[in-house]
């Protein structure tokens, strides 16, 4: 196990270098130029420009550029925005605001989307199961911009239970964000979990469970449902793995200074150092994550081993 | 995952002192599937008991209702959509469907068990024999964990299966199918159970393996005095260890009596058929004789006889006598010579003649 784990994340080096000189392309490639627009409205004269240029790099051909980059890289340098702000600076500013808010979504996304699926698989097409099926229906088709309005303005505008945008009340101010941002998954995940119960439900082995006489609660809970949340687990890793890249509809309309908003801001601005260090780390939560899980697969499922 | 206190049971569902006669009855038993497309007659009153030591064979091909009716007695049945219509199952002289559902629970692994024709899907793939075992003790008798596994590794001793101790931790993905098999014969018969009911428990096996098996089986039955339940459609099973046999068709049973009765003078025409299909060794070469036609739909099983459309004996009309047309009526189970019983009206002129 140890050595496939160590295997795993040395893969990770070529595929972030990978990813990284990807996302610096796309950069290079917008339409416009960035000094300019980061003047705005204002003269800017063509001595200060050609300065900015030449200390960004701009100047510089795709490939010499990003050479330029790497080699900072190999002192922990990413570089700086156009305020000279170093972009590792902005990261660890940026980085605890979108862990909460994904640690809020993750939880809601486990315990609600687990509990709803197991008591709607082990009773299928009950009144229980026909709930959640038109809820979470209903929640994966409304796009996550009207969710986020509409719930911004029913619970905290109208009824003013939460706070409406902001995160100055602490744990308190991610939690309607974050349900918010954990609504589509939760639904899958309740669905998800739903038919993998209700499949494992039918298994010979739950069969053989209960002819030896196993209290119900012992059948559900030990042979049921930890075979039924090798899927579930799959897919939460991998969804933290996307959720710690930023959330950029609801940090936007819940004014949440996260990564997500970082890196949008960046992209408008064409800060090349900023998207390139922000993706390539969100690169690397999602490759790390999607490990997580393989060996979380290997924890719960003694059939698959490693080695 | 769950506390020890949910295990503690003192088993007041099980007699310390059976009653005299047999251990387990079932009488005129009603299985039905009640699906969108209408209702499907699985078990159609079926009776049969089993005594102390004794091994009953039931035989039938796929769809007639056996592997049912073990189901019901064993209180697994899928339902919806499957429900127990009526009848009884009499276990050590009390009516089992009259229990309330933790007494039912405490009946099934001391009072009796059940093992699966495919041990590899029927034992979970996340645990480890020796846990699955042991589950049996702890949830019955409230042993402790580490007590559990070692009775757990005795009773793998006992099935014979090599190193016990060293292979109690291993998954079952890791036992070949033999070994698989035991390790489902232990868990049943962890707690001694009066009753054992055998769903096919060979055809998964390879030849050699099958006949390591049945050894096995036939004795721990000796050594422990349960009764058996064999369920299978290996008529050379039932000839080799079964005591009496009861023939299954369409839900129904259609002819008993002891082994030797059934196999060398069968009272019914479905039973001859079935014979006809063995490959017999002197007739190497020539082609078998199948059964022909097809299992009816238990949807819509036929009137009457629900063997006469594939019959080469069936008579109606004018040809049948009175009260006796294979076509309109039913032939009751009745005693046709002593200790012997089949449905059919003609069943005389197959044992006379």
């Amino acid at each position: 196990m140890g050595r496939y784990v160590a295997r795993r994340l040395l893969l990770t080096i070529p595929v972030l270098i990978g990813a990284s000189f990807l996302i610096f392309a796309m950069v290079y490639a917008l339409p416009g130029d960035p000094i300019r627009a980061l003047a705005g409205d204002r003269p800017l004269s063509p001595a200060v420009a050609a300065q900015l240029r030449a200390q960004f790099n701009l100047g510089d051909p795709l490939l010499v550029q990003y050479a330029k980059y790497l080699g900072n890289l190999t002192h922990l340098d990413l570089g700086t925005d156009f305020h000279n702000r170093p972009v590792l600076e902005i990261i660890s500013d940026r980085l605890p605001v979108t862990a909460k808010l994904t640690l809020v979504a993750v939880f809601f996304e486990a315990v609600i989307g687990l509990v709803a699926g197991v008591f709607a698989g082990i009773r299928r097409n009950g009144y229980f199961d026909n709930l959640v099926l038109v809820s979470t229906t209903l929640i994966i088709s409304i796009p996550i911009l009207v969710l986020a309005f509409l719930s911004q303005y029913i619970f905290g505008l109208k009824l003013g239970w939460f706070p409406i945008a902001g995160i100055t009340e602490g744990w308190y101010s991610y939690l309607l964000p974050g349900l918010v941002l954990a609504s589509g998954s939760l639904a899958y995940v309740a669905r998800l979990t739903r038919t993998s119960v209700a499949e494992n439900m039918r298994a010979d082995y739950v069969r053989t469970a209960r002819a030896k006489g196993l209290p119900h609660r012992t059948v559900i809970m030990r042979h049921t449902l930890r075979n039924s949340l090798i899927p579930v687990v799959t897919f939460i890793g991998a969804d933290i793995g996307a959720l710690l890249g930023g959330a950029i509809v609801t940090e936007a309309v819940f004014n949440i200074p996260g990564i997500g908003r970082a890196v949008f801001d960046a992209v408008r601005g064409q800060e090349g150092a900023v998207v390139v260090g922000i993706v390539t780390l969100m690169v690397f939560f999602f490759i790390f994550f999607n490990l997580v899980v393989d060996v979380l697969y290997a924890v719960l499922d003694p059939r698959i081993r490693y080695d | 995952m769950t506390s020890s206190s949910g295990y503690i049971s003192s088993t007041p569902a099980l007699e310390p002192n059976p009653t005299a006669g047999p251990v387990l009855e079932v009488e005129d038993l009603h299985v039905e599937f009640r699906t969108r497309n209408g209702v499907v007659n699985a078990v159609n009153g079926i009776s049969y008991s089993v005594d102390q030591g004794e091994t009953l064979a039931i035989l039938g091909e796929s769809g007639s209702g056996k592997s049912v009716s073990a189901q019901a007695i064993m209180g697994i049945l899928d339902s919806p959509p499957a429900v127990i219509a009526g009848g009884g199952i009499n276990f050590q002289g009390r009516d089992i469907l009259k229990m309330n559902e933790e007494e039912q629970r405490q009946i099934r692994g001391p009072g009796i068990a059940m093992i699966f024709q495919d041990a590899l899907s029927a034992l979970n793939p996340v645990y480890s024999v020796g846990f699955q075992i042991g589950e049996m003790f702890r949830a019955h008798r409230g042993t402790s964990r580490k007590e559990a596994k070692q009775h757990a590794i005795e009773l793998m001793d006992r099935v014979r299966i090599p190193a016990a101790a060293r292979r109690v931790n291993d998954y079952p993905h890791q036992f070949s199918g033999g070994m698989r098999q035991r390790v489902m014969i232990a868990m049943a018969l962890a707690l001694d159970p009066r009753i054992l009911i055998a769903d096919e428990p060979t055809t998964a096996l390879d030849v050699t393996v099958q006949a390591q098996v049945m050894d096995l089986l036939k004795d721990l039955q000796r050594d422990t005095g349960m009764g058996l339940i064999l369920i299978t459609h290996d008529l050379g099973v039932v000839n080799e260890v079964a005591d009496r046999v009861a023939v299954m068709y369409a839900g129904r049973i259609v002819e008993t009596g002891t082994v030797d009765d059934v196999f060398t003078r069968p009272a019914m025409p479905y039973t001859v058929g079935l014979m006809n299909s063995i490959p017999q060794v002197e007739a190497k070469g020539g082609r078998l004789q199948p059964i022909i036609g097809q299992p009816p739909n238990l949807a819509r099983i036929p009137s009457g006889c629900p063997f006469h459309p594939r019959c080469p004996m069936a008579r109606t009309g004018a040809a049948a006598a009175p009260d006796r047309d294979c076509v309109a009526d039913l032939p009751p189970l009745r005693v046709v010579t002593v200790g012997r019983e089949a449905a059919c009206h003609y069943s005389e002129e197959l044992l006379n003649g």
